[in-house]
């Protein structure tokens, strides 16, 4: 097959030279011996450890939003029913939006002196720019992650609500005529039925988040700053001592989304197995 | 679950909140002048619109990169894809089995690492810095969408047609074009389209293989956004987003085409 071969050439071929290199086999540059320096040098940077905490942080509150507002909306879908027609529509409204662009709209709306500002001194609640709320550019990447969830949610919700609309049986009912509360219906029928689908979409959101690198750089601080920003400035450097450093951190990258998206499937295919396939 | 009045307003409260985003998109790139308190432009005007016109703005050159680098990189992701597609339907190999994993990876993993060990190659074979370089490095994220994509295609696929037409004579070429070709464009124009926004949202495989020689409208998108200068930060972001929007009006209207088999694969 000329796309497994075209796949196998760029991106398994890419990752090998990338492995090589950090492992410091250099050809070009006189270096032959391999050894684990690099890796050793990097995990031992000041930047490294608050890198790796912001990454993990902002990908997990990402995530978690992700799938809290993703369920709500589906919820509200299944709810408000508005048709399968406004379904798609709404389904499909951000879904071109490329992040670079999704960026640009967080910071004209939450940015110091975006439109959410504007509209609070509007209302009188502050005078200056420097008085509103600070959501962009800020230590806890909070920007960045309202990027993501903007994004993420509405994939989650449509993955959840399609979930929800394969199941012929109408267990819900049939739960609230046995007695069962709002809450006990939600957690013992609605949240089990949606798992499959969760766990899909979750793998996805964290494994892309986790790498991502477009939306820190437009939304997020210099330091603390993502593994994928600090690892293409290593690259870019002038320095060129710092490009092993830098194949260095998007292996490390690599080797977490790898192993997020092995567990997902994992926990897919055991869950599928468990029920018998039925709630797919 | 009925739909109670509260539900409903529930329902449309959520989409205001989440199309706020968009109020500001669209109302910045037709600011003359936008001073702090106001809740609208101050002064309206076409200045950042005359200014991405201007030749000095580069917005002609970047359009046309990326309209081209799309373009190229669906079409032969398509061309690829086709068999591999094809290969992973009718060999009725589970979706969501360890055949597709393999080819999900690479849209799942970030390229970074990937498009890192691919540069120093690419820079001995003259390939850095070149549009070549920046296609064949968006080839890595896009193929594995238009594999799974084309495979759901195939998921619906009664080769039996094939069968039929080869009874009656007709050769390789003849089957494809009169029998499999016209049951499968619809889905093979989807996933295309799909390919085309990939390869139009990309910025670091861009920036990386392209080393600020090949110029996008993404990478002029973040020149832009560092100069500070919101109106035309906002009024490139619409020109990125009109083509997206276009493509994705048509992929949709394709995938609904009667009679014909659409994407049955999920899109992630």
């Amino acid at each position: 097959m000329p796309a497994l071969l075209t796949l196998v050439v760029l991106f398994g071929g890419g990752l090998a030279l990338a492995l090589a290199q950090s492992l410091g086999y250099w050809p070009a540059l006189g270096r032959e011996t391999l050894s684990l320096d690099v890796y050793r040098l990097v995990l031992s940077e000041p930047e490294f450890w608050p890198a790796l905490g912001f990454t993990l942080w902002t990908a997990g509150l990402a995530t978690v939003g992700s799938l809290i507002l993703g369920v709500a909306g589906a919820l509200l879908l299944r709810a408000a029913a508005p048709g399968l027609g406004l379904t798609s529509w709404f389904a499909q409204l951000n879904l071109p939006v490329p992040h670079s662009v999704g960026a640009v709209m967080i910071l004209l709306l939450l940015g110091q002196s975006g439109w959410l500002a504007r509209l609070a001194a509007a209302f009188g609640w502050i005078e200056r720019p420097v008085e509103f709320l600070i959501l962009t550019h800020d230590p806890w990447g909070l920007g960045i992650v309202v990027e993501y969830v903007w994004k993420s949610a509405v994939f989650v919700a449509v993955s959840a609500w399609a979930a929800l609309a394969a199941v012929d049986a109408d267990y819900d009912s049939v739960a609230r005529t046995l007695g069962a509360s709002g809450w006990r219906r939600f957690t013992s029928v609605t949240l089990p039925l949606l798992r499959p689908a969760l766990i899909g979409a979750g793998t996805l959101v964290f494994a892309y988040t986790f790498g991502s690198f477009e939306v820190p750089l437009l939304l997020g601080q210099r330091y603390p700053s993502t593994l994928a920003v600090l690892a293409y400035r290593d690259y870019v450097a002038i320095d060129l001592d710092r490009r092993p450093a830098a194949l260095a951190l998007s292996l490390l990258i690599t080797a977490v989304t790898g192993a997020v998206a092995l567990a997902g499937w994992v926990a897919q295919r055991r869950l599928a197995s468990e029920t018998g396939e039925t709630s797919r | 679950m009925s739909a109670t009045p509260w539900r409903r307003a529930a329902f449309w409260v959520g989409i205001a909140v989440w199309a706020l985003p968009f109020a500001p998109l669209f109302l910045w790139p037709f600011a003359g002048s936008w001073l702090f308190p106001a809740p609208l432009p101050t002064v309206w005007g076409d200045r950042a619109w005359s200014y991405l016109l201007s030749p000095g703005a580069r917005v002609g050159p970047a359009l046309l990169n990326s309209l081209s680098l799309a373009s190229a990189v669906s079409i032969v992701a398509v061309l690829l894809g086709l068999p591999a597609g094809r290969t992973l339907a009718l060999a009725r190999l589970r979706a969501g089995g360890l055949a597709y994993w393999i080819f999900l990876l690479p849209a799942i993993v970030p390229a970074q690492a990937a498009a890192f060990g691919l540069h120093a190659t690419f820079l001995r074979l003259g390939l850095a810095d070149q549009w070549l370089g920046v296609a064949l490095a968006h080839l890595v994220p896009v193929l594995p969408y238009v594999v799974i994509t084309l495979a759901g295609v195939f998921a619906n696929y009664d080769v039996s047609y094939e069968q039929q037409a080869q009874t009656l004579g007709a050769g390789g070429w003849m089957r494809f074009r009169w029998v499999t070709l016209p049951l499968i464009l619809p889905g093979l124009a989807v996933a295309g389209l799909y390919a085309f926004l990939i390869s139009w949202s990309q910025v670091l495989l861009t920036l990386l293989i392209g080393g600020g020689a090949v110029t996008t409208l993404p990478m002029l998108l973040l020149a832009f956004v560092n100069s500070g200068d919101h109106a035309l930060a906002a009024a490139l972001a619409l020109v990125l987003l009109g083509p997206a929007f276009l493509v994705l009006g048509l992929a949709t209207r394709l995938a609904r085409a009667p009679g014909a088999l659409g994407p049955g694969g999920r899109i992630a």
